[in-house]
This record gives C-alpha cells, sequence and structure tokens, in this order.
C-alpha cells in the first residue's frame, strides 16, 4: 500500500465513526423494564378520584401506557397521534406530576381518547415505571408484560412503523 | 439609613441558602452515605451530572427517593439496585463488568496494545538499514578502500 494512503485511510475510519456517533440518540436510554411484567401501582383515576387503575386493568388485551402532562409542551404535539392510536388499541393515560385541574382542562381543550387515566401527582408510579422524560409510551402484551417501549413524542411515521407493527405482532402472538 | 440599608443587602444571600431544600439525616454517616450516592448516580436528563449536582425535577425526585431509602435503614446496594432496576446500568457513573460493557472497560487496553505494536514496527522498520546485506558490506568496503588509495 502506498504510503500516502494512510492519513486518508485513518480519516476515512475516524469519519464513519463519527457519522456513527451522530446517528446515536444518547437521550434515549435503553429501558431494562422490557420483557418485564408492568410495576405494580394503585392510582386515583384523574377523572374520577375515588376509582382506582391498577396494573391489572391494563392485562387481558394488547394495551399502551401513554405518560403526558399538561405542561409537556410535545405531549400535545403528539396527543392526536396518540387519540389515533386510541381508536384502535386500549391507551391508558399515566399522568405525571401534574395539577388534576390543569390536565382536565387541558383534555378539555384537545380532547380525550383515553379509556382511562393514572393520577400520578407525585412521580412516583413515573419512577417505578423508570419514566424520566415525557412523552413516553409502554406497550403491554395481553399478560401485562411490557414488551416495548418509545420515548418522546409519536408522530405518523413512528405510529406506522414502529408502534402498530409491533401491536400487530403482540396480538397475533399466541393467539 | 444607608448603613442600615447596607446591612439589609449584606444579610439578603442568607435567605437564599435558608430556602435551599435540606436533607434531614439522624446520624453523620446517613448524610455521608446520602453524598457519596448523590455523586454515583446519574440523572437521566441531564446526562453528564450525577444526581447530587443537577437541578433537575428528575434528579430531585431521584435524591429524595435516596433520602427516604436511607433513613429507612436500607442499604447502599439495595439503593442502587433499586435505582438500576429502573433506569439500566446508565443510572450508574461506573457501570459494571458485563457482555455488553466489554468493549468500554477493556477497549482501551485494546487500544494501547495496538498503539504499542504500531510503535514497535515503525522503531524497528527505521532501524533495519543500519544493518548492510554482505554485499553492501563488500561494497563499502570496496569503495573505502578506492579512496584511501587516491
Amino acid at each position: 500500500m502506498k504510503r500516502g494512503l494512510i492519513p486518508l485511510v485513518v480519516f476515512l475510519v475516524l469519519a464513519v465513526f463519527l457519522g456513527i456517533g451522530l446517528m446515536l440518540r444518547p437521550n434515549e436510554v435503553p429501558s431494562p423494564m422490557i420483557g418485564k411484567p408492568a410495576p405494580a401501582f394503585s392510582a386515583p383515576r384523574l377523572h374520577n378520584p375515588e376509582q382506582t387503575l391498577t396494573e391489572a386493568d391494563l392485562q387481558g388485551e394488547v394495551s399502551v401506557l401513554n405518560v403526558f402532562a399538561s405542561w409537556c409542551v410535545p405531549c400535545r404535539e403528539e396527543h392526536p397521534y396518540v387519540s389515533a392510536l386510541a381508536e384502535r388499541v386500549p391507551v391508558y393515560g399515566l399522568n405525571y406530576k401534574d395539577e388534576r385541574a390543569d390536565s382536565v382542562a387541558w383534555l378539555q381543550r384537545f380532547g380525550n381518547a383515553y379509556r382511562a387515566i393514572a393520577y400520578d401527582r407525585d412521580g412516583k408510579i413515573g419512577m417505578d415505571w423508570g419514566v424520566y422524560g415525557v412523552p413516553e409510551t409502554f406497550i403491554l402484551d395481553r399478560n401485562g408484560v411490557i414488551r416495548h417501549k418509545h420515548i418522546g413524542v409519536i408522530d405518523a411515521r413512528s405510529l406506522r412503523e414502529e408502534i402498530m407493527p409491533i401491536i400487530e405482532q403482540l396480538r397475533a402472538e399466541g393467539s | 439609613m444607608k448603613r442600615l440599608l447596607i446591612l439589609g443587602l449584606l444579610l439578603l444571600p442568607l435567605l437564599a441558602v435558608a430556602a435551599t431544600p435540606t436533607y434531614p439525616f439522624d446520624t453523620p454517616e446517613q448524610e455521608k452515605r446520602f453524598q457519596t450516592l448523590s455523586a454515583q448516580l446519574r440523572c437521566l436528563v441531564c446526562q453528564g451530572q450525577a444526581i447530587g449536582d443537577s437541578n433537575a425535577d428528575l434528579a430531585v425526585d431521584m435524591r429524595k427517593e435516596v433520602h427516604r431509602m436511607i433513613v429507612e435503614g436500607q442499604s447502599d446496594q439495595e439503593i442502587v439496585d433499586y435505582m438500576v432496576a429502573r433506569y439500566g446500568d446508565f443510572v450508574l457513573f461506573k457501570p459494571p463488568v458485563n457482555a455488553s460493557t466489554y468493549l468500554l472497560w477493556f477497549g482501551p487496553f485494546v487500544l494501547a496494545l495496538i498503539g504499542v505494536w504500531v510503535l514497535f514496527t515503525l522503531v524497528r522498520r527505521h532501524r533495519a538499514p543500519a544493518e548492510l546485506s554482505p554485499e553492501e558490506r563488500a561494497r563499502l568496503q570496496k569503495l573505502l578502500d578506492n579512496e584511501e588509495r587516491r
């Protein structure tokens, strides 16, 4: 090999590694919860505080738990897609560190397609689920095992290419 | 009047100190464990910072949780396991040695070995011409002989 080629090769190797580095998304930390049963919780519902929502309510069919808050601006962005998703699969809400009145007003304004919403005032349930930012979305199989976690906003593309295929696959399992 | 104002301004920063949330402990040992754990656990929102250095909402919640668990008498290992179960190995600034972190732990040594190997080959290649082959030695001798004869 010609000596002059060495700097070029070194440059190309570095460029490839830096390119890979740019495509990584370090703010998406892989969840250790995948493949584990949903952490137990029992929370008052957002609209009917005298009723509770527990992890058992999510079992029986493939379901989705969407973590949202009225103070979370990206949640507004994904809300239409979450509502569209709710037409095809039961979507439960986890209202994270929010004021009850604020989130009720927020849902009145943007629409409420959730089957039921757990009210997590102090973020304790969020912590048990490993939530570190909102929005986050968990997909559970019919046995209530967490099978996928989507970090960040759901958009048309992630709905079509990521979330729906996983839901279809989980529905096909053992049926 | 002016003096009073200056005195008031001097005392003002004390209010800020009073406003920082403190975590009351029964013993200084608990306090020390809290400081150590706060420095070992990474905040997931502001990823370069420990939960002890960050004022992100999540870091505050995690500190509260560490405080609660220490006061309840749980061990350091139990607290670390609790955080790892929720946030994964990423929450530790010092990740454990396992299959997915071999590259992280041993990669630098492998790179250092490659560097040493490259250095040795370069040095050896540099020295190589110093050794003359028998033909070259004969030719050199001949040239030197000619020089002397002149």
